[in-house]
């Protein structure tokens, strides 16, 4: 028998509040070029992105530190797929402990040849000193900021 | 507690990219009555349901539980959906199980069904299990997320993607000989290493399929399982646990749950077989169904499951055949999730196949002897796990 289909598309728009201390580091990403963590007094323990409690003491966290701009490759990965609503590849991608931070931030990586993945892997191994590069014109927005090779 | 919890049917779809002769509700009604007729038992038994559904976009029907009421038979019954992500399956398993430990019911039915192929766009609705407030904007996916897992893993361990390449060749060997399993073409290391990159280290080959099918289970208390002289296999150890959600937080300085490894489903593990007596898993496991939706993760839940010295020995061991069929642990004999993922079931099926395994109903795929069956499930992504010991 003939076996029919229908087409359907969710098209959700949101407008999220991201609270105190997003707040606090977005602004300071737009307005002056700097990450901030947060510190949790029990632990020592800086979180990046800063977060109002540590999950690990479950105390509110107490301090805001300045991180970076410098740091060292976490992890890293090439995205070589188009993937829906995603940017076009290929692109590089992580996490980077920046210093004075001890949890790593996601974030671009630019600046590395994608030609070959095994070249471009040694080139951002795990432990590489990366620089924080800041756009001109920001926003407040995780996209304000990448990282490359120091 | 002296009274255990059985398992007395079992009802699997076959695995398919779409089926489009069947609705969402027909899939899930098509798991639910083989099981039933497993059990030996009309829907008055059933006491309760829970209902398995992973997120609500992947079906693309919100509150899809509200269509699948009818198809497990639901109608003025005890009612619940659980939903863990990709731990689901095993989730909606030990929810049933705790129904029956805590005296409450006799008998309960989980169920569900996903249609994972007709969601053209698993990593967007995957891409929004992130925060919206600072990882939203990243191109996270559950592909590039492990993927990083992966390149954390190389560097502690020394994997390479040819290790990873092995993983996939044994599982599409094992699918093969699996008619439920959706991906079944035996593949080579070549082809797995030639396939495209997605997200390196991570290759088309290297990831598991967008699946549609069904899954079912019927579990009974031990004394309603001897009042109408039933067959049963035995869920000895149950455990599920949660890690932090930062995927930043896994790495950097001294981290709790490494990123490489998986943390939190060895503390699952260690306690479902501390409930199970079982001390020494790499000897007294027979079976293992791992969930491991990309090649690479399967070392590290073979490390976590116990089943090598220390984390990392699961490279050499899998490249040995020890985790083959026919070897020393069978891991992943159906194919498991990196042939077939149909996500509001997946873990279910793990926990299904593990079931038919030590009851020596595999068919096909059956590990000879098979007594002690573990299974598991990773959900949120990778940081919400459950684990089963199951026995005949």
């Amino acid at each position: 028998m003939e076996l029919l289909g229908r087409q359907e598309v969710w098209n959700i728009t949101y407008d999220h509040a991201l609270g105190e201390t997003a707040s606090y580091f977005f602004t300071q990403i737009r307005d002056n070029g700097k990450i901030f963590g947060r510190r949790c007094a029990k632990s020592n323990k800086v979180l990046v992105p800063p977060r109002a409690f540590s999950d690990e003491t479950l105390l509110p966290t107490t301090e805001w530190v300045e991180v970076g701009p410098g740091g060292r490759v976490e992890a890293f990965t090439f995205v070589y797929e188009q993937f829906n609503n995603l940017p076009p590849p290929p692109y590089a991608f992580g996490y980077v402990l920046l210093d004075g931070a001890d949890t790593a931030l996601g974030g671009y990586f630019k600046g590395v040849d994608l030609t070959n993945p095994r070249e471009a892997a040694e080139a951002l191994a795990i432990g590489t000193r990366v620089v924080t590069k800041f756009a001109e014109q920001r926003k407040g927005d995780v996209l304000d900021f990448w990282f490359e090779v120091a | 507690m002296t009274d255990r919890v059985g398992i007395i049917g079992i009802g699997q779809s076959n695995f398919r990219s779409r089926r489009d002769d069947a609705s969402y509700p027909d899939l899930v009604r098509e798991a639910v009555v083989p099981a039933m007729l497993d059990a030996k038992l009309d829907f008055d038994a059933i006491d309760a349901v829970v209902y398995s559904l992973s997120p609500d976009a992947m079906v693309g029907i919100g509150n899809a539980e509200r269509l699948g009421v009818d198809a497990v038979g639901g109608r003025n019954k005890r009612f619940l959906r659980i939903n863990t992500g990709g731990a689901t399956g095993v989730s909606s398993v030990t929810a049933a199980y705790y129904h029956i430990a805590s005296g409450v019911c006799d008998v309960v039915l989980t169920a569900g069904a996903d249609k994972v192929g007709e969601c053209g766009d698993s990593q967007t609705v995957l891409n929004k299990i992130w925060d919206p407030t600072y990882e939203r904007a990243l191109p996270l996916g559950t592909i590039n997320m492990l993927a990083m897992s992966a390149v954390r893993y190389m560097k502690r361990y020394g994997m390479t993607e040819e290790d990873m390449a092995y993983v996939t060749v044994k599982n599409r060997r094992q699918a093969a000989l699996n008619p439920r399993a959706h991906l079944r073409k035996v593949v080579t290391i070549d082809d797995v290493m030639d396939s495209r990159i997605i997200s390196w280290p991570i290759k088309l080959m290297d990831c598991c399929p967008q699946s549609t099918g069904g899954a079912a289970m019927v579990l009974a208390s031990e004394q309603f399982i001897r009042d109408n002289k039933l067959d049963a296999v035995w869920i000895t150890g149950v455990a599920c646990r949660a890690e932090t959600y930062w995927m930043g937080d896994r790495m950097g300085n001294n981290p709790t749950a490494e990123h490489a490894d998986a943390y939190a489903l060895g503390r699952s593990f260690a306690q479902s077989y501390r409930m199970a007596g079982i001390t020494d898993p790499a000897n007294q496991v027979h079976v293992a169904e791992l969930y491991a939706p990309f090649s690479n993760t399967e070392y590290h839940a073979i490390d976590a499951a116990g089943l090598v010295a220390k984390p990392g020995d699961s490279i050499k061991r899998l490249r040995d055949g020890e985790f083959e069929l026919g070897g020393r642990v069978p891991v992943n004999p159906s194919g498991g999730t990196l042939c077939t993922n149909a996500i509001a079931v997946t873990a279910m099926a793990r926990v299904a196949e593990t079931a038919l395994q030590v009851w020596g109903r595999a068919g096909t795929h059956q590990v000879d002897g098979a007594r002690v069956g573990i299974a598991s499930g990773n959900g949120g992504d990778h940081q919400i796990f459950g684990t089963m010991v199951i026995e005949a």
